[in-house]
């Protein structure tokens, strides 16, 4: 390396140590959807958790919200190649929902309005992991970004991200939901590059 | 005497589908049980694949993952497809 490029590979560098693989830095962000885009108003949205008690825990929107919302910052990979970092989000954590929730399941699908699905292990959704998020860039999400609420795992691909959340069912196996039924991996690590089967 | 044979028996049916264009062949849904050709189905490319879906009920016809040196292919959303020889 030559002196007079040092400081700018130097950053160069260092931005690539937080991209995994096979993605590609953008700005923008683009909209990927696999259906029609469900119009949820924030008077009607419910969460429902279910478990394999029949016990359902639910929350409407105010009661979601009552829960606590953060401020977080994470990057996002999307299993088609781009990657934005120091994303700014609002939303619910996760260990909010499942303080009180007892179950002996190790997996959880999400279940969306429109009727996405997407499986995830349960632990990748506690410890401050994964959050219902109702903010994104200083706003409210729009409906094309999976408003009103949306699951977000930012360490997975963002697939794993059900926009249109509407559920979480507690489940004893690691049944495949929407992509992971048609090609795409069952868990989904970007620093793997875990896309397809 | 087994009751099924392996996928192997598959393979000359699924010559004829990717040699004739599959586009014109009606198909019916096994959703809503319309029939229509695949043209008519509404197809979301925005997505990590292709998702085709009914006209009628937006059941899931067909989806296309593009793997790299696989291509992923489902049907599942299909009772049956008709091909003209
Ligand atoms: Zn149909």
């Amino acid at each position: 390396m030559s002196f007079a490029t040092r400081g700018f590979s130097g950053r160069r560098r260092e931005a690539d140590t937080r991209l995994p693989p096979g993605q590609t830095l953008v700005q923008d962000w683009p909209v990927l959807s696999a259906g029609p885009t469900p119009q949820v108003d924030t008077a009607d949205w419910e969460l429902t958790l279910q478990d394999e008690t029949g016990a359902d825990h639910r929350w409407s929107w105010d009661e979601l919200l009552a829960l606590g919302v953060e401020d977080i910052t994470v990057d996002i990979h999307c299993v088609t190649h781009w990657t934005r970092l120091d994303m700014a989000w609002r939303g619910v954590s996760l260990d909010k929902l499942f303080e009180d929730v007892e179950s002996e399941h190790e997996f959880v699908m999400a279940h969306s309005y429109g009727g996405y699905t997407s499986n995830l292990p349960l632990e990748d959704l506690l410890d401050g992991k994964a959050w219902i998020a109702t903010e994104a860039d200083g706003a409210p999400l729009t409906p094309e970004h999976g408003g009103p609420a949306r699951l977000l795992v930012p360490h997975l691909y963002f697939w794993k991200s059900a926009k249109w959340i509407r559920g979480l069912t507690m489940m004893p196996d690691n049944d495949a939901g929407f992509w992971e039924q048609y090609g795409y991996h069952l868990y989904g690590d970007p620093w793997k590059e875990e896309r397809y089967w | 005497m087994t009751d099924h044979l392996d996928g192997n028996v598959l393979a000359g049916a699924l010559s004829e589908v990717f040699t004739t264009d599959v586009t014109a062949a009606r198909a019916r849904c096994g959703g809503c049980g319309r029939m229509s050709a695949i043209a008519e189905a509404m197809v979301y490319t925005s997505a990590p694949g292709l998702v085709a879906r009914c006209a009628g009920c937006d059941q899931v016809l067909a989806t296309i993952v593009d793997a790299g040196d696989r291509l992923i292919l489902s049907l599942a959303g299909l009772s049956a497809i008709e091909l003209r020889r």
